[in-house]
């Protein structure tokens, strides 16, 4: 479970243009469940994935994150329970490494490598052997059904495949949360729901998923456990849609 | 003045260093004054970057310092055919009164600049920050001595004037010369021998009981230190004698010559780094009690202490195969 | 510890495809770079070699060597001389010495003749160094013609060849008897070219060297610690003066690699924030630069040694020849004999890659705190 309490995210502190991008948030999001979090444009969605995902600090307020203490290097006094936001960056990296896969809007591959060396990516500074995650790549790219495309340059792909590579390269780590930024904005509708179809699987795998999206193809999908709605950096309602 | 590459090198590299401490030095203090680990404000996370990059910093002065040292000295070797009675560097640093501190401070410099590495290795290890002032107040007592060091550099070689009639490893590291250097020199070699061989077997067993059990840290790092000073006592005295088989040839340089196979490297370095490491182990004590670093220094300990014995065995092995096999024989 | 090595490993091996991916400003850079190596490397060897080939042949000097001005030019010296200074107490003998240059217009090639009671040299039969051999193509029993100061040729005879480790010193050198000597160049009778003296204890050198020039008001006295001296600092300061000049290109270099550092490409930025989102570190970050830098700096140095190798030892460093003009007044040697050791190639390290190095860092460090969460946006 991932559990927020007061989280704030300001950006340019004291200055003219002080914002708040994320404002007091308290929020528990169920593990092994597809949460989606939905609101206009600028409330705060791509802001507090970033933060939950430990990709950035909040500016005040804590996050528990339980069950996952166990793959990390370091122990904090609460047993399974980690507190991340007071971790220096080397550590909340590490954590971000083995718990969390990240999928961008932009699909954020690297130009001018192999498909299969965009997936291996996240694993280069693990210090795990090259085979071993390189058999894992070769896996993934199996299940996906882009293993043809391994030796291709990336930025040669299709939408659809680059997607592919994207969640193929988000799983490399096996890590246990999933964090999509408005995966289908790129996408036609029945890309879309074969998207859909594709994280369904890894819940079924027992990965929780996080998406942020305005997309009704998203949200309206009947994989998705719960909507969370934001408004102006504030949680406006969270509701179980079952 | 005189102006061989290598001094401007030389030089040049103690401006680097000294740049580069002082910027580190620097935003050190901006960490201690503004270091507010509870929050994620934007200057907390601006420093937090920053120590990033003084890490690297102080990664390459330890570089630099460690090529530098033995550049100087091979340096002050190329030299001497400047000097009239100079015949190796110990002539050539004798050549003005800045040659033996810039050295000093040289070796000095790099001891610090290692033991601070392990400190911030430590640091780095904790989750909270534990040890974040008391490594950047050590880093701003560096910061002074890289700067005299460079300056002491540059005063060396600006006041080189060739055909200076100096002293050389003869008469400067001879028993009789009445200096420091020819004090150490004149320590009888008896006493030095059992002096050296049991500081390194004290560093050995406490060392080992250290490793095996874990107490007595400052027992091991105290012995490593005070067998390190030894141990340099010792080159002057009678290492040095055995390797060059010569009964009065005191000079702590020439066995950095092609002549020796280059055998002084190998000594050198191993006695540097093995009282590195041992001086670590001694500086990380205090932090046992520290819940972060509670599961780390023990571990760290462990390895720094193995790196001390396997370098000072080494060492003494080296001095003990020259010793048998030398063809002078100290009574 | 095998993590780690993993670890250096696969972000090496992904620095190695980025460099590669890169060429263009990478090549720019790395041209850059090679320039700076091989400008210094080049004057490096070029001075090294010079003052080995000197310390080489002035060890070979006597104690002091007296010669005679007139007109304020060097001139020959009476043989009468010598008997003089022979009396001179401490002076165990006095040699007058009969040497002088041949040109050889058939290459261009400049001899040292030599004129030596040597038994090795008979009348027509000469010994000549290994580098007069290779030029004309001898062999011992050959007969060569020289041309005498008439133009009439002077049959000698090539009695033997100097081996190839007295090389340095004895390459251009071609050995008469002291009357083919006179033959060859009609050199006056009762005249040496310079006097070599030997004393008996080197304290009383300059003893010995001041009574000389008092009793030869228009003689030149000059010991060999001072030949010594002089060419081992001229050849210090002029090449640390050319150094200082080869500053200012190392110091435009190192700006250089600033802004190259500083000035990421777009492209550039937006790779290292996705690397960073995906879960790099920033000191996963750090070490891809250092070791994108470490490739950079170890390529251009090594291909700029190399070069400078050729340059100096095969070409004969025709780009420095002019700077340190000067330097044949020692010896008209144009084939320089490589002499390259470790301590030179640290000082170049130092001269070259360390200011790189430190001009990076932090750029280096800028680059790779660039925020993870920068790579959603865009
Ligand atoms: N680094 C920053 N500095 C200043 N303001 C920022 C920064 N990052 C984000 N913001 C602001 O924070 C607000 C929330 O941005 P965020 O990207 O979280 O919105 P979003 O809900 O993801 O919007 P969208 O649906 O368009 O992706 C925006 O108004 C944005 O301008
Ligand atoms: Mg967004």
């Amino acid at each position: 479970m991932i559990e927020l309490s007061d989280i704030t995210k300001t950006f340019n502190t004291g200055k003219q243009n002080q914002f708040t991008a994320v404002d007091n948030v308290t929020l528990a999001i169920e593990p092994q469940q597809i949460t989606v979090f939905k609101g206009p444009s600028g409330s705060g969605k791509t802001s507090l994935l970033s933060i939950i995902g430990c990709m950035a600090r909040p500016t005040s307020g804590r996050i528990f994150l339980h069950g996952v203490a166990a793959a990390l290097p370091f122990r904090n006094d609460g047993g399974e329970t980690v507190e991340i936001t007071s971790l220096p960056e080397r550590f909340l990296n590490e954590i971000r490494r083995s718990t969390f896969g990240f999928i961008f809007q932009q699909f954020n591959l690297v130009r001018g490598i192999t498909v299969l060396e965009n997936v291996m990516l996240p694993a280069y500074p693990t210090g795990e052997g090259r085979a071993d995650f390189r058999a894992r790549a070769e896996n993934l790219l199996e299940q996906f059904n882009i293993a043809r495309l391994a030796g291709q340059r990336s930025e040669l792909l299709s939408g659809g495949e680059m997607q592919r590579v994207a969640i193929a390269r988000a799983l490399i780590n096996n890590p246990s949360i999933i964090i999509a930024d408005e995966p289908t904005a790129h996408l036609d509708s029945k890309l879309s729901h074969e998207f859909m179809e594709i994280v369904a699987r890894l819940k079924g795998e027992g990965k929780t998923v996080l998406i942020a999206s305005h997309d009704p193809v998203v949200f309206d999908s009947p994989h998705i456990d719960s909507v969370v709605e934001m408004r102006d950096g504030a949680v406006v309602s969270s509701r179980s849609s079952r | 003045m005189i102006l061989p590459p290598a001094a401007l090198a030389l030089v040049l590299i103690g401006l680097l260093v000294s740049g580069m401490g002082t910027y580190a030095g620097y935003y050190g203090m901006r960490i201690i004054k503004y270091w507010d680990p509870g929050h994620g404000t934007e200057r907390q996370l601006e420093l937090e970057r920053r120590t990033y990059l003084i890490s690297t910093i102080m990664n390459y002065i330890l570089g630099f310092e460690l090529m530098s040292l033995f550049l100087f000295i091979y340096t002050a070797d190329d030299l001497h055919t400047l000097f009239t009675g100079a015949m190796c560097a110990a002539g050539s640093l004798a050549i003005n009164s800045f040659g033996y501190p810039a050295l000093l401070l040289k070796i000095i410099n790099f001891l610090f600049a290692g033991v601070w590495l392990i400190l911030n290795y430590a640091d780095n290890r904790g989750y909270d920050y534990p040890l974040i002032k008391i490594k950047y107040e050590l880093l701003n007592l560096l910061v002074p001595l890289l700067v005299l060091e460079s300056v002491l550099l540059f005063a060396y070689f600006a006041g080189i004037k060739p055909d200076i009639i100096t002293s050389c490893c003869g008469s400067l590291f001879g028993r009789d010369s009445g200096s420091f250097s020819g004090d150490l020199a004149a320590l009888p070699h008896r006493p030095m021998q059992i002096a050296c061989f049991s500081g390194m077997a004290i560093t050995a067993v406490s060392g080992m009981f250290f490793y095996l059990k874990g107490r007595s840290g400052y027992l091991f790092s105290t012995a490593s230190a005070v067998t390190f000073l030894i141990t340099i006592a010792s080159m002057l005295s009678f290492i040095c004698l055995y390797i060059y088989e010569l009964p009065s040839h005191h000079c702590p340089f020439c066995l950095l010559q092609k002549e020796y196979g280059y055998i002084g490297y190998v000594l050198y370095a191993a006695l540097f780094s093995g009282a590195v490491a041992g001086i670590g182990v001694g500086v990380l004590m205090p932090f046992w009690q520290v819940a972060s670093l509670v599961r780390i220094i023990p571990g760290m300990q462990r390895r720094l202490t193995v790196v001390t014995l396997v370098c000072y065995l080494l060492f003494t092995l080296i001095v003990v195969w020259k010793m048998s096999f030398s063809a002078l024989k100290l009574g | 510890m095998k993590r780690a090595l993993e670890r250096h490993l696969n972000i090496l091996d992904f620095t190695l495809a980025s460099l590669l991916r890169r060429k263009a400003k990478n090549f720019s850079l790395l041209a850059v770079y090679l320039l700076v190596v091989f400008m210094l490397a080049s004057l490096q060897f070029f001075v090294t070699a010079l003052k080995r080939e000197a310390a080489i042949i002035l060890s070979d000097t006597p104690d002091l060597i007296v010669q005679r001005l007139s007109a304020g030019r060097q001139d020959l010296v009476p043989v009468g001389y010598a008997e003089e200074i022979a009396r001179i107490r401490g002076v165990t003998q006095v040699r007058p010495r009969l040497w002088g240059y041949y040109y050889d217009a058939l290459n261009g090639a400049n001899y040292t003749v030599i004129a030596s009671d040597d038994p090795m040299v008979a009348p027509s039969r000469a010994a000549v160094g290994a580098g007069v051999a290779k030029t004309r193509n001898l062999a011992v029993g050959d007969l060569v013609p020289l041309t005498s100061y008439d133009k009439t040729p002077l049959m000698v005879e090539i009695g033997s060849i100097f081996p190839h480790s007295s090389d340095l010193i004895a390459a251009d050198m071609i050995i008469l008897t002291p009357e083919d000597f006179k033959l060859l160049f009609n050199f006056p009778k009762g005249q040496a070219t310079d006097l070599a003296v030997s004393v008996r204890n080197p304290k009383e050198l300059s003893t010995v060297a001041a009574k000389i020039a008092d009793r030869f008001p228009d003689s030149r006295p000059i010991l060999k610690s001072e030949i010594q001296r002089t060419y081992q600092s001229i050849f210090d300061w002029r090449g640390g003066m050319t150094l200082i000049i080869l500053a200012s290109a190392l110091l435009s270099f190192i700006i250089f690699a600033w802004d190259r550092a500083t000035g990421l490409s777009a492209e550039e930025r937006k790779e290292i924030g996705i690397l960073k989102s995906i879960g790099w570190e920033t000191s996963d970050v750090l070490l891809l630069k250092f070791w994108e830098g470490t490739v950079i700096s170890l390529t251009a140095f090594l291909l700029g040694v190399v070069l400078a190798y050729g340059h100096v030892f095969f070409l004969s460093a025709p780009l420095f020849a002019q700077a340190l003009k000067g330097w044949s007044v020692i010896y008209p040697r144009f084939q320089l004999v490589p002499v390259v050791d470790a301590y030179q190639l640290a000082v170049l390290f130092f001269l070259t890659v360390i200011p790189y190095t430190t001009a990076t860092v932090v750029p280096c460090w800028r680059a790779a705190t660039t925020d993870p969460d920068a790579a959603m946006r865009s």
